[in-house]
């Protein structure tokens, strides 16, 4: 009788961990359905059946396939209830049970023929919906590891420590964005890829040319730098100087992220590749409740000094007090003697160079992909949107909060394939309590 | 390297419904930014909500073609209303950063793995245009072939239905803007605060612009997915905006005329281009070597040109071949 708290206790986490189930996107062999090619060569399905698939997953890394199972019975029912036939599987682990046809089937395994040592990880029988006249292919996950033991707190902690992560890397190309509005007003719709920009130099440098990785991003970065300023200087420079308006200047930079972007894919092509170095790190325990890979230490390391050392130089240097005249108020500026456009080729320059960097660092988190930038645009929108668009200190606070929100978000429910309605539900709602951001100045607004 | 092939792609795109999606998109684009001057970087999300309205009305609940065809027509009404109300206050920049953030949300949404059930994920939906491909007069078999362009049977049926909507459109739009509503909007992308100064509501006319524009946008969602007999996400993405200035820039912003011929010369110009990189680079022995550029690369390329056509197009000629000049409004904030 004393065990009974415990055991509800247990009961009533594993319900938690059923509702949040969306969240484990990664679990080896869900339960479900099977991708046709996953299929064993034999037996050949003829007509229409589930094909119902045992593998034992204890300690399997992921990516491969266990021992097959055999020996068990499963049963298959109709919507109604009534058996439509039973199996047990064969030496390959498979059960094949002839189905009329289409249609919702539940999908029961005898628990009771299971072998020794065998337990089953997930529930005894599954609804499954048969669309295709040829069937359905069934895996129930048995021996699974210990995934799903995890505790809600400790998700809760690495939530919150991958979501800072993405934080930071968040706010360096943020930061980039906001210098870039704050000296010159343009919302610049192609920052999006210079973020990928950086990747993908990085990309040709580290796995082209087989550089170091971290040699491969510092000069990424650098050529980031480069092409901010060259950019400026042939492209916005020139159209400032000709007067032409903001919402203009927008459009531009929608063409110019339309050709960027196809520019990308044409000589790094659709696919989506990872660095050769760094790719798939052990994670490492710190301090007992910090579960974190040597990259991603690197990356939370890297990040947080790059941001310090800008924002120290922009509060305390001679140029970065300049830009932030500027940004403040640029008549002025220039009536006082700054070098206006020299100063906002200079914010070009730093602005693309640590979006170039950003790029790099979100390359070897989450691989690399031509389109990387512009998903990640959105996400900067809403990070600059809260923060207050123009502010340095807003566009970083706004980027950890938007990094939070996205990651610790499916913790509570939020679907992990959309998990950018947060931040999008969050642009809406501060546009709609305080237009100006958390950090930014009401007259910049309307 | 066959000529025919190239002259009939380009003329069957320009004429076909190609251009009369991107017509009526950038017909609803006209009204945000030629007329009223509001940036609206998101007509493909108006897109969507009419099309996935329509599809999943139908096909999902199960409820007849005709009140599909009406949620389709509220969606976007209340679309514009949600981007709207927050963003319509304040600077341009505020509403294109949320259309366009709302228009890529909207399309990962409706391919999400976990909404499967209700908008088809990443395959989409179809089966709900019974109705419109009933309707079709011209008998099976049947083929249009006028020598520089051909059409088959249901093309040429949705070929006539987008054109008499695009004129019904256009029409509505030539009525609206000459009417006072139509210059009130007109006075509001010259001169905000001097419309506000004779006591106009500046905000209730930005809604009604943003809601009437969108609507446009979502008659092209539409006709879009009852051409295509489905709604997939990837056909929402944020291209067709960009395609859709493109081609509202090219005609003429605030021109009645201006979105129809651009979207035209947009999809001669794209389609002809294709079919001519096509036979260049495709086949077993190309004319270009696939060293320098392969068949998928040559797609890429139009999509080069069309960004790079639009920057030039805003630096030097802003009007567009129909517009003048005074009447764009490029030097707002």
């Amino acid at each position: 009788m004393k065990s009974r708290p415990a055991m509800l206790f247990v009961a009533a986490l594993f319900g938690f961990l059923l509702l949040g189930a969306p969240a484990e996107a990664a679990l080896p062999q869900a339960p479900g359905v099977l991708a046709a090619e996953d299929e064993p060569a034999e037996p050949a399905p003829s007509g229409a059946d589930i094909r119902v698939r045992l593998l034992d997953q204890k300690d399997v890394p992921a990516g491969e396939q266990g021992p097959p199972v055999p020996g068990v019975l499963v049963k298959v029912a109709d919507s109604e209830g009534n058996p439509v036939g039973e199996a047990t599987s064969n030496e390959m682990g498979v059960a094949v049970i002839p189905i009329p046809g289409r249609g919702e089937y539940t999908v029961t395994l005898d628990k009771a023929t299971l072998p020794e040592g065998i337990e089953l990880a997930g529930q005894e029988s599954l609804t499954v919906n048969v669309m295709l006249d040829i069937g359905l292919n069934v895996a129930f996950p048995l021996n699974l590891p210990d995934v799903e033991k995890t505790g809600f707190a400790q998700r809760l902690i690495d939530a919150t420590t991958g979501g800072l992560k993405f934080g930071l890397i968040l706010a360096l190309a943020a930061l980039g964005l906001s210098l870039v509005y704050g000296t010159t007003g343009l919302v610049n719709f192609a920052h999006g890829e210079l973020v990928v920009f950086g990747a993908i130099v990085a990309y040709f440098l580290n796995v082209g040319a087989g550089m170091n990785l971290i040699l491969a991003a510092a000069l990424a970065t650098l050529a980031g730098g480069l092409f901010g300023w060259a950019q400026d200087r042939m492209l916005w420079q020139p159209l400032r100087k000709r007067g032409t308006g903001i919402i203009a200047m927008m459009i531009i930079s929608i063409g110019l992220a339309l050709a960027l972007r196809n520019i990308f894919q044409y000589v790094f092509g659709g696919s989506t590749r990872s660095y050769s170095q760094w790719t798939s790190q052990e994670r490492v325990e710190y301090f007992g409740f910090l579960h974190l890979a040597h990259k991603e230490v690197g990356i939370i390391v890297v990040s947080v000094i790059v941001l310090l050392i800008t924002t120290y130089l922009l509060a305390n240097s001679r140029l970065g007090k300049a830009m932030r005249a500027v940004s403040d108020n640029t008549a002025l500026s220039a009536s006082s003697g700054l070098r206006v456009d020299g100063v906002i080729n200079w914010v070009w320059t730093l602005g693309t160079a640590l979006s170039a960097l950003a790029g790099v660092l979100l390359g070897i988190t989450l691989q690399v992909n031509f389109m990387m930038g512009y998903q990640m645009l959105l996400l900067i929108f809403a990070a600059v949107t809260l923060g207050g668009l123009g502010t340095i200190w807003g566009a970083i606070a706004g980027s950890l909060i938007i990094g939070l929100v996205m990651e610790v978000g499916p913790l509570f429910g939020v679907p992990t394939s959309i998990k950018e309605i947060g931040p999008m539900a969050i642009l809406i709602l501060i546009l709609l309590v305080r237009p100006q951001g958390i950090l930014g100045k009401a007259q910049r607004i309307g | 390297m066959d000529f025919g092939v190239i002259i009939d792609a380009a003329f069957s795109a320009a004429f076909g419904p190609e251009a009369i999606v991107l017509a009526l998109a950038a017909i609803g684009l006209n009204i945000h930014f030629g007329y009223t001057g509001l940036l609206n970087f998101g007509q493909a999300g108006f897109m969507a909500v009419s099309a996935y309205g329509l599809a999943t009305t139908v096909k999902t609940f199960g409820q007849p073609f005709w009140v599909g065809i009406i949620v389709a027509l509220i969606a976007p009404l209340l679309l514009a209303i949600v981007l709207g109300f927050p963003t319509l206050r304040l600077r341009a920049d505020y509403l294109a950063i949320t259309t366009i953030a709302a228009a890529e949300i909207l399309r990962l949404v409706f391919g999400s793995v976990e909404m499967v059930g209700t908008f088809g994920g990443s395959n989409g939906l179809s089966g709900y245009s019974g109705v419109y491909q009933r309707a079709n007069p011209f008998p099976k078999g049947y083929v249009l072939d006028l020598g520089v362009m051909s059409f088959n049977r249901s093309v040429l049926w949705s070929t006539i239905v987008g054109w008499v909507l695009v004129l019904i459109s256009c029409l509505v739009v030539w009525l609206l803007m000459r009417s006072p509503w139509g210059r009130v909007l007109r006075s509001i992308r010259e001169d905000e605060d001097a419309v506000r100064s004779l006591g106009k509501n500046v905000f209730s006319y930005k809604m009604q612009a943003l809601m009437l524009g969108g609507f446009f946008g979502g008659i092209a969602g539409i006709y879009y997915a009852l051409k295509q007999a489905s709604v997939v996400p990837t056909d929402y993405a944020a291209n067709i905006t960009f395609f859709a200035y493109a081609a509202l820039l090219l005609g003429g912003a605030a021109r009645v005329w201006g979105p129809v011929v651009g979207a035209m010369i947009f999809w001669f110009l794209m389609a002809g281009m294709g079919s001519l990189l096509n036979q260049l680079t495709g086949g077993v022995d190309p004319i270009i070597p696939s060293w320098i550029m392969t068949s998928i690369q040559s797609s890429m390329l139009r999509y080069i040109l069309v960004g790079a056509g639009l920057m030039l197009l805003m630096v030097y000629r802003p009007q567009g071949i129909f517009g003048d000049r005074r009447e764009i409004a490029i030097d707002a904030r």
